[in-house]
């Protein structure tokens, strides 16, 4: 039998979750069509997910594209579409772009496999964001290498862990909903590889406790700067980039399994902690930086 | 003293086409190319890393490349020879990421900056930083012309330079405590 999961109008890191919901009755390799025909809006978190959700599925999924075309061809333009044909069965036209480059996005959806996957986004945000960053977000040059040090850490989390490819993507916006539409950066990278709980267990480093889960292993890895390799250096990454994030008053969340852990400022009222979420493999990563107020003041 | 181009090492033996100092696995690679220069100098000879062609240093470049070329080897490695090493070409671009891997590890290190300064970066007190600053002010003389220049009691200051010396910050030689390097 085939099921049908409907995407809400609005795809992004918290309607995602219903997308999950109702993945979560079916079996891996249960037959799927993703209905996304109704979807308007589509965030990087929910183009992301949407991709590794394909990457996940034991069996190719079918995938139905947005009705609306301006809809479809900024998801064409984000780079959805093209990496979206390799892991779904899409049934319908989607639009053609000769580019992926549009206006505010500081790096369309670009798949991470090795180390020099992160040299090119690097590269790449270094050429192709410092105006945005500079003239939108109004941040200073060592603000705007710490944004990209934090890209670089993240996307490495990748490499060095999930034992499978993913993907990142990152966009600068203003922020309606929140901070009065200040203009923010945000990156997102998702894979669908071992997660953290699993990372931690190959390395042993787990902590012995009865507590032991996806929300303890995030909590470990975040918050105690733990990696599941032994070197006293390892898990810096993770914790300079937590530094910057707290710095610049932004927000890192981290969805693994079924929890997601948060470094949430006070502009924002999410709870840090979640627990039995509905399980989702890999990690998803979320990192939203403010710009300047004026004055200065992040 | 003998100069290592970090940005040549990256480009050319490690023979990675990069200017961004990015990723554990490219950090290691550069690491290792420098070590091997390392190991080839005289054992007082300093040497000077420079930064000036590096665009960008991530947290887990500086701590693959700065902390453990500073660290003492791992137990069955060869130890090092060379007197100490300097970092030049060091900017606010590297400096976040470094002083984070430093601070972790309880490190310290020798910066020549471009305006001709020279300052330790990393894990000190303020006894070791007023200490230091007095010998690279010297230029390096004898243990009790620097507890005089520094005003303190001679024993204190003697315990300071040994640690100082200890974590190859400053150089000793018969006449006293040195800089690890001239400034340029």
């Amino acid at each position: 039998m085939t099921a049908v999961i409907t995407v809400p109008p609005s795809l992004d890191d918290k309607s995602f979750e219903h997308v999950l919901e109702q993945l979560a009755a079916q079996p891996e390799d249960a037959k799927i069509i993703v209905d996304a025909r109704h979807c308007t809006f589509g965030t990087p978190y929910g183009l992301t997910a949407m991709l590794t959700l394909g990457q996940a599925r034991a069996e190719r999924a079918t995938f139905l594209p947005p009705i609306d075309g301006n809809v479809s061809t900024y998801w064409s333009r984000a780079g959805f579409f093209r990496y979206a044909e390799e892991l779904f069965d899409i049934q319908g036209s989607v639009p053609r772009v000769r580019s992926t480059d549009e206006g505010d996005k500081l790096l369309g959806i670009t798949p991470i496999a090795a180390a020099a996957d992160v040299h090119l986004v690097v590269e790449r945000i270094a050429e192709q964001a410092r105006h945005i960053l500079t003239t939108r977000l109004k941040l200073e040059p060592k603000a705007q290498m710490g944004f990209t040090m934090a890209l670089s850490e993240t996307v490495q989390n990748i490499v060095d862990h999930a034992g499978r490819p993913g993907w990142v993507m990152a966009q600068a916006y203003q922020y309606r909903q929140r901070l009065a539409g200040r203009w923010v950066a945000e990156i997102v990278v998702c894979d669908p590889g071992m997660g953290f709980r699993r990372s931690l267990e190959m390395g042993n480093r787990r902590p012995i406790t009865d507590r032991w889960g996806d929300g303890l292993a995030l909590e470990t890895a975040l918050v105690q700067g733990v990696s599941r390799f032994p070197e006293a250096g390892r898990g810096q990454g993770l914790k300079g980039t937590r530094g910057y994030i707290g710095r610049r008053n932004g927000k890192l969340t981290i969805r693994s399994g079924t929890a997601r852990i948060g470094l949430i400022p006070t502009w924002d009222d999410s709870v840090p902690l979640q627990e039995n979420m509905p399980y989702f493999p890999g990690a998803q990563l979320r990192v939203i930086i403010p710009g300047e107020l004026a004055g200065g003041t992040p | 003293m003998t100069r290592i181009d970090v940005g040549s090492v990256l480009r050319n033996s490690a023979n990675l086409p990069y200017r961004n100092l990015v990723t554990r696995s490219t950090g290691a690679a550069v690491r290792q190319c420098i070590e091997l220069e390392l190991a080839a100098l005289p054992a007082d000879e300093t040497a000077t890393l420079d930064f000036s062609q590096i665009g960008m240093m991530d947290f887990s470049c500086a701590d693959e490349i700065v902390a453990k070329l500073l660290l003492d080897p791992p137990q069955g490695a060869p130890a090092r020879t060379c007197g100490g090493v300097i970092f030049h070409g060091i900017t606010d671009h590297h400096l976040e990421a470094i002083e984070d891997v430093l601070h972790h590890h309880g490190l310290a290190m020798v910066v020549h900056f471009a305006d001709g300064g020279a300052r330790l970066v990393g894990a000190v007190n303020d006894d070791e930083r007023s200490i230091w600053d007095v010998v690279y002010a010297t230029g390096g003389t004898s243990t009790q012309a620097l507890a005089d220049r520094a005003g303190r009691d001679l024993a204190e200051v003697q315990q300071v330079l040994e640690l100082l010396h200890s974590r190859r910050l400053v150089r000793q030689a018969e006449t006293g405590y040195h800089p690890l390097g001239t400034l340029q």
